[in-house]
C-alpha cells in the first residue's frame, strides 16, 4: 500500500519556524499542490518529504513506515525534480537522460531516451551539448525524465517554470497520465493547474 | 555495480569535455618537475638525491589542486541530490566518483613521473619504483582528499580549507612514497615501504566512501 503520510511536519530556518506543524495523507491517484509566498518553505517542505533535509519535528511515512527506515524502497519509488535540474552542461540531452536513469535504478536505452525527448519536442536537439540549449529547453530535458520514470511518487519543485504554453499543456498531460496510473504527485506551483481531477491544496505561511 | 560503472563512464566523459580542468593539475606537475633541475644546476649526484622527493611533492600538490572540484560541480547543478536519492548505496557511487577522479588526475601522474624522473638522472630501477610508489600512493591521496572535499563542500574558500585539512594526512603517504625510491637507491630495498603504502591504500579505499557519504548528506541539508 503506497501511501505518503506526513505527520505533524514542521520546518525551521535559522531558529525561526517557517510553518506550523501540519499533517497530510496522499493516496494513489491523488495530487497535492503546495502554494505559498517566496520564502514560505515550499522547497524545504519538498526536501523534507524526500528525506534530503531533516525534519524539525514530525515524520514522513511511505506505506506506513518512516522513510528513514525504508530508505531503499522509498528511493526506488521516488522521483524528485528540484530547482537545480541535475543536468550536465557538457553532456547531450540523451547522455544526461541515460545517466540519470541508471542512477535512478531504471536504466533506459538510447532509443527510449530519444523517444522521450521527441515527445518533449527536442528530437532534433538531442545530440547537442546542453549548454547550447535555452533555460526552457533544459527544463524540458529534465521533464523528459518523468516519461521514462516508473516511480510511484513524483515530487516536483516548480515544474511549470520557464515553460511555454505548449510545454505546459504537454506536462499537464503527462501528470494526468501519471495520476490515472495510480501515481502520487506532490508539487509546488504559483499557477492554477488543470489535472482533470480535484487537487489537494496546502497554502504555506497563511 | 552497473551504477558504479555508469557513473565512472559519465565522469570520464565529463572530464574529456572539460579538458582544461584535468590538464591544469598535470601541467602543474610537469612545470614543477621541470623547474627544479634548471634552478639547482646540472650536478647529477644532487639531482639524483632530491629527485624522488621533488617528484613526489609535485604529484601530491598536483593531485590536491584538482580536489575541490571533485564534488563541487555535482553539488552546483543538483546531480548530488540525485546521487543521494538514488536507490544504489551512496558509498558505492562515491567510490565511483573517486575512482574516476583518480583515473583522470592520478593515473596520468603515475605515467608521466618516470619520464620526468629522467631529468633527475634517476636509474631505471628507481624510475620503476617511483611509478610503483605513485601507483599505490596517488589513490590514497584521492581517497583522503575526497573526504576533505566532501567536508568543505559549499564552504567559501573551500579550496584552502581542503589543503589545510588533508595536507597533514598526506604526510605519511609522502614519507613512505618518496622513501621507497630513496631506500631502493641506497640499496636497502623498498619492500617495507611498499607494504606500508599498500596498508594505507586498503583502509583508505574501504573507509573513505563511507566518510564521504556522511559528509555529503550533511552538506545537502
Amino acid at each position: 500500500m503506497s501511501q505518503l503520510q506526513a505527520i505533524a511536519l514542521s520546518c525551521e530556518r535559522g531558529g525561526r519556524p517557517l510553518f506550523a506543524p501540519q499533517s497530510f495523507t496522499l493516496s494513489p491517484g491523488q495530487a497535492m499542490q503546495i502554494e505559498g509566498d517566496n520564502g514560505s518553505g515550499k522547497t524545504s517542505l519538498l526536501r523534507m518529504v524526500c528525506g534530503l533535509a531533516p525534519t524539525a519535528s514530525g515524520e514522513v511515512r511511505w506505506g506506513g513506515q518512516a522513510i528513514t527506515e525504508v530508505r531503499h524502497a522509498f528511493s526506488r519509488d521516488l522521483l524528485y525534480l528540484g530547482h537545480s535540474l541535475g543536468l550536465k552542461d557538457e553532456l547531450s540531452a540523451v547522455e544526461n537522460l541515460r545517466a540519470a536513469s541508471v542512477l535512478a535504478g531504471q536504466p533506459v536505452g538510447h532509443e527510449q531516451a530519444l523517444q522521450a525527448l521527441q515527445a518533449q519536442g527536442l528530437g532534433s536537439r538531442s545530440h547537442l551539448p546542453l549548454r547550447v540549449l535555452s533555460q526552457g529547453q533544459k527544463r524540458r530535458v529534465a521533464l523528459a525524465r518523468l516519461q521514462l520514470s516508473k516511480a510511484r511518487l513524483w515530487v516536483l519543485d516548480e515544474p511549470f517554470v520557464a515553460l511555454d504554453t505548449l510545454a505546459v499543456h504537454a506536462l499537464q498531460q503527462v501528470l494526468r497520465q501519471h495520476l490515472q496510473q495510480d501515481g502520487l504527485l506532490l508539487f509546488t506551483s504559483h499557477q492554477a493547474v488543470d489535472l482533470g481531477r480535484s487537487v489537494l491544496h496546502w497554502r504555506l505561511g497563511a | 555495480m552497473n551504477a558504479f560503472f555508469a557513473l565512472v563512464a559519465r565522469d570520464l566523459r565529463l572530464a574529456f569535455r572539460r579538458k582544461a580542468e584535468v590538464l591544469s593539475g598535470l601541467f602543474f606537475f610537469v612545470v614543477v618537475a621541470a623547474l627544479f633541475p634548471l634552478a639547482i644546476g646540472p650536478e647529477a649526484a644532487t639531482l639524483r638525491h632530491i629527485g624522488p622527493g621533488v617528484l613526489w611533492v609535485g604529484a601530491l600538490l598536483a593531485s590536491m589542486l584538482t580536489l575541490p572540484r571533485l564534488f563541487e560541480n555535482d553539488w552546483r547543478d543538483g546531480s548530488l541530490e540525485h546521487l543521494v536519492l538514488s536507490p544504489h548505496p551512496l558509498g558505492l557511487l562515491v567510490l565511483g566518483k573517486i575512482f574516476a577522479h583518480w583515473l583522470v588526475s592520478g593515473l596520468p601522474l603515475v605515467a608521466l613521473a618516470p619520464l620526468l624522473g629522467l631529468q633527475f638522472d634517476l636509474p631505471s630501477d628507481a624510475l620503476g619504483m617511483l611509478a610503483l610508489s605513485l601507483l599505490l600512493g596517488t589513490p590514497v591521496l584521492s581517497c583522503i582528499g575526497a573526504i576533505g572535499a566532501a567536508l568543505t563542500l559549499g564552504v567559501r574558500g573551500g579550496g584552502v580549507l581542503v589543503a589545510l585539512l588533508v595536507l597533514p594526512l598526506f604526510v605519511p603517504v609522502l614519507v613512505f612514497g618518496a622513501g621507497a625510491v630513496e631506500a631502493l637507491n641506497s640499496g636497502l630495498g623498498a619492500q617495507a615501504h611498499i607494504s606500508i603504502l599498500l596498508a594505507m591504500l586498503l583502509p583508505a579505499v574501504f573507509f573513505s566512501p563511507w566518510a564521504c557519504s556522511a559528509a555529503l548528506r550533511i552538506a545537502l541539508e
